[in-house]
């Protein structure tokens, strides 16, 4: 979550792309700023009047895409080989995100993408916690996410990928899930926030930030109505009414097992 | 670096539909010459030859306004034919030079000239008045290269000046001449040709009969399916752009696999996953992104002791098709649900994942956008008429045998008697709730009854209200679409505690189909009780609104029916799908595509949906329908 100079918390939408100004952006999910604007204004003008310009633009979009796909593909002969923690731990690293298996320590990839191995050998161990954010998760790649089914919590803050069909995936980790958190998830709305209430043994639940989600306070009474165990974050049932001088907790260190 | 023409620019920029066309027709300066069929006083050869002119007035430009000839001249383009399927003009033959003959505001000399009327679509008032010198079109042309204030100031007589002399309009000339330069351009609509950017091309390869959802998405798959790009000419007939009485828009919206015929389940599961991949299947660039506002809450079916059984069967089948779909018993459903009576209910089956219900005007947006995309032609007209050529045959069994194929489609404008007949290879009919209209104007059902050439396609339109209402007490955020033993449904919408439901009449209240009236009596009476009922907090509850739309209802098996005619060879069905056309859209427009471009079905195997089964008698009946 960013926080502006003077300490009003900004709508989460651009930090995740910031990586390229690419012109493969689908156009209007990015909010752009000064230079980018004209940049995008040039951009269109080349694109509407140069059959060119919108091959290559089209091109780039499909194969950003694949991108994506690939690194959701199911690793299903891993799961057939070290079993299905291993299997959805490796998963979760590749993708950049951390794990932490039961009475181990967490597992994190440095900064270029290496993890040490000794998970491979934690075959009958189950996987307690995933801090999957920023990973670029999307529904197929959800089918390795619930592989682990003893985790008891789960973090998927600011991922792009993650949206409402994602959310009604979530089910069969109803027995054991007891935190998540899906702060930032630029595609998450009201509508898949309602599909949660298969797992009933949810104690912590964050919703804050969530741009896609058209009244933040409604939704978090009616959230709350349906997991009446939960306790349910993020959003201030005020919110709109007044700024507070201190804003809502954000977690972006690694979610503690509850 | 391909320039793309200002106007598919422009189209790109605002969206409307005749942007492509237009573009076409600004692009083809040949006229082809040939007979149109513009009844009414549309003929320009009753030119009207006109005495001195006083102070006409003199239209402004624009693409409808420009026709005038040279008494002499208005032969030119005999013989030259416009490329196959280029735009063609209709009756005026337009003479060369057209860039010379442009509405200026100036008056013309008083010599011979002639007041044009165009076709009957433009009335008088747009017709223009133009100078053209006895001398000829030469003349007209050497004119137009002199400069303006010589050459014109010698000839002309203006308004407001005295006679004798003339005063150079600096300004007024400038701004002529960029107004000329402008249109001589390339890219810019050429004003002299007679618009026809309202009608379809002459030719066509597929002609998709009806532009909801259904025709939509045949569309689309034939244009992502075909061989080579721009392989395949698709024009879309819709006959009302506002769809307002088009089942599509008017639908729930609803989307679940709990069907009891393995071809549904799988339908819907493509359509699933086409509805949630929508973003990479519509993508088009510099169009932001689809919300389909999908909510994917589920559908939850409640069955009494006597449907009991088949759930169960019915919830085995969708399970083994890949449905994740679950049974619940009474006391299940009181736990998840607490909202609910479970008075009556023996058995429940809950869809948990990929059902739910979505806004069918977005999909509907985002195929539109996409097959303008791809290139195909949108043509606001109805269809009255399909000339066929027919062929007699002998079958294996030695009998005759009429085999007839569609080789024009008349397609007619609105409000007015133009039509435009379109030469095409194939037609689809996905008319929805008047396919059978279509069916019959191709000569299906005209035979002796139990005959295959007297079967009628037993699509009628059926009337279905749906009413919302709001209840603050009522179900919370985790409802699903609850389908009741007694045919009532309802579900969620939006945030505010309102809901919308219906009921599906009994057969012998059907309502009368003539018009889209609602009738609040049968919330009253029919469908309230059942709801408040199932669900003890529906007693209060206070109706907002109501509309009503139409079923195309299989009368025969209340199923779709898909593939070709086996009498009519090049017409194929997408319609009938009697309440769940939208949420197997997706797949039947694939498998339809296959089904033309490849002979067979490839993916879903829609067989037990062919048109045969009317006349062979044989039912693939559909239990679960709302």
């Amino acid at each position: 979550m960013t926080q502006g100079a003077n300490g009003q918390s900004l709508r989460l939408v651009a930090p995740m792309w910031n990586g390229t100004r690419g012109i493969h952006r689908l156009g209007g999910a990015v909010v752009p700023e000064g230079n980018q604007k004209k940049e995008r204004k040039m951009l269109q003008f080349l694109n509407n009047h140069f059959y060119d310009v919108e091959a290559l633009r089209g091109y780039l979009l499909q194969r950003e895409m694949s991108k994506v796909h690939l690194k959701n593909r199911s690793f299903t002969w891993l799961e057939e080989q070290h079993g299905p923690y291993s299997a959805g731990a490796f998963f979760i690293l590749k993708q950049g995100g951390a794990v932490k298996f039961r009475d181990k320590e967490w597992i994190r990839p440095d900064k270029y993408g290496h993890f040490s191995p000794e998970f491979w050998n934690f075959r009958e161990v189950p996987v307690e916690a995933v801090d999957a954010s920023d990973c670029e998760i999307n529904y197929e790649g959800l089918d390795n996410l619930l592989l682990l089914k003893e985790l008891q919590s789960l973090s998927l803050q600011r991922c792009p990928h993650v949206d409402d069909w994602c959310l009604s995936r979530l089910y069969p980790l109803a027995d054991s899930l007891q935190e998540l958190s899906l702060a930032g998830c630029p595609r998450v709305s009201e509508r898949g926030l309602a599909c949660l209430h298969h797992l009933q043994n949810l104690r912590r639940l964050d919703i804050s930030d969530l741009p896609a989600v058209s009244n933040p306070g409604l939704t978090q009474i009616l959230v709350e109505e349906m997991l009446p165990n939960c306790q349910v974050v993020g959003v201030d049932w005020a919110e709109g009414l007044k700024l507070g001088p201190e804003e809502q907790p954000q977690d972006t260190a690694s979610p503690v097992p509850a | 670096m391909v320039k793309k023409s200002s106007m598919a620019a422009a189209a790109e920029e605002l969206g409307p539909a005749p942007g492509i066309q237009a573009a076409i027709a600004a692009a083809s300066c040949c006229a082809k010459r040939g007979t149109r069929h513009t009844s009414g006083p549309g003929n320009p050869l009753n030119a009207l030859p006109l005495g001195k002119l006083g102070a006409l007035p003199i239209s402004a430009r624009g693409r409808a306004g420009l026709t005038y000839l040279k008494a002499s001249q208005w032969r030119v383009g005999a013989g030259l034919g416009g490329a196959p399927g280029e735009v063609t003009g209709r009756q005026p033959p337009i003479a060369w030079g057209g860039g010379a003959l442009r509405a200026t505001g100036q008056l013309a000399r008083s010599s011979e000239w002639r007041l044009v009327r165009s076709s009957d679509r433009w009335d008088n008032s747009e017709a223009a008045v133009r100078l053209s010198e006895g001398a000829g079109l030469r003349g007209a042309m050497i004119r137009r290269v002199l400069p303006h204030g010589l050459g014109r100031g010698l000839l002309t007589r203006r308004p407001g000046t005295r006679r004798g002399g003339f005063s150079l309009d600096w300004d007024g000339k400038v701004s002529e001449i960029k107004k000329k330069i402008k249109s001589i351009l390339p890219g810019t609509p050429c004003d002299v040709l007679p618009d026809t950017s309202h009608l379809p091309p002459e030719h066509s390869d597929v002609v998709v009969v009806g532009g909801g959802v259904l025709g939509l998405s045949v569309a689309y798959w034939l244009k992502q399916l075909e061989n080579r790009r721009g392989g395949m000419r698709v024009l879309v007939v819709e006959r009302d752009h506002t769809y307002s009485q088009a089942s599509t828009g008017l639908s729930v919206g609803g989307i679940c696999q709990q069907f009891s015929l393995p071809e549904n389940i799988q339908l819907s599961l493509f359509s699933a996953s086409f509805l949630r991949n929508i973003n990479e299947y519509l993508a088009v660039t510099n169009a932001p992104p689809l919300d389909l506002q999908f909510n994917p809450s589920g559908y939850l079916l409640l069955a009494s002791e006597k449907d009991a059984a088949a759930m169960e069967s019915n919830v085995k089948v969708q399970k083994q098709e890949g449905a994740k779909v679950c049974l619940m018993s009474p006391d299940q459903l009181r736990n998840k649900f607490p909202w609910i009576n479970t008075e009556g209910v023996a058995l429940a089956s809950y869809g948990m994942e990929n059902e739910g219900w979505f806004d069918p005007w977005c999909l509907l947006h985002g195929l539109r956008q996409k097959l303008m995309s791809m290139g195909v032609f949108f043509c606001q007209g109805e269809v009255t008429r399909f000339v066929t050529s027919s062929q007699r045959m002998m079958t294996t069994d030695d009998e005759m045998v009429t085999l007839k194929s569609i080789h024009e489609v008349h397609v007619k404008m609105d409000h007015s008697l133009e039509y435009q007949p379109v030469e095409c290879a194939i037609v689809i009919n996905a008319a929805g709730a008047w396919s059978a209209q279509i069916a019959a104007l191709a000569g299906i059902g005209k035979g002796p009854p139990g005959t295959l050439q007297g079967t009628k396609l037993p699509v009628e339109p059926r009337k279905r209200y749906v009413y919302v209402w709001h209840c603050p007490q009522g179900p919370g955020l985790e409802t699903p679409l609850v389908a009741d033993t007694s045919g009532a449904y309802f579900r969620r919408e939006g945030l505010g505690s309102n809901y919308l439901g219906g009921r599906s009449p009994a057969e012998e209240e059907e309502p009368d189909p003539a018009n889209l009236e609602v009738d609040h009596d049968f919330f009253q009476e029919k469908v309230w009780p059942h709801l408040a009922l199932r669900v003890p907090a529906f007693e209060t509850l206070k109706v907002q609104t109501a509309w009503a739309g139409y079923y195309d209802y299989n009368t025969f098996d209340q199923n779709g029916v898909v593939g070709p005619h086996p009498l009519v060879v090049n017409m194929y069905f997408a319609t009938g799908f009697s309440g769940h056309g939208l949420q197997q859209a997706p797949g039947v427009g694939r498998a339809v595509a296959e089904m033309i471009l490849e002979g067979s079905f490839q993916t879903i195997d829609l067989s037990p949906f062919l048109f045969n089964r009317f006349y062979l008698g044989e039912k693939t009946q559909e239990n679960n329908i709302m």
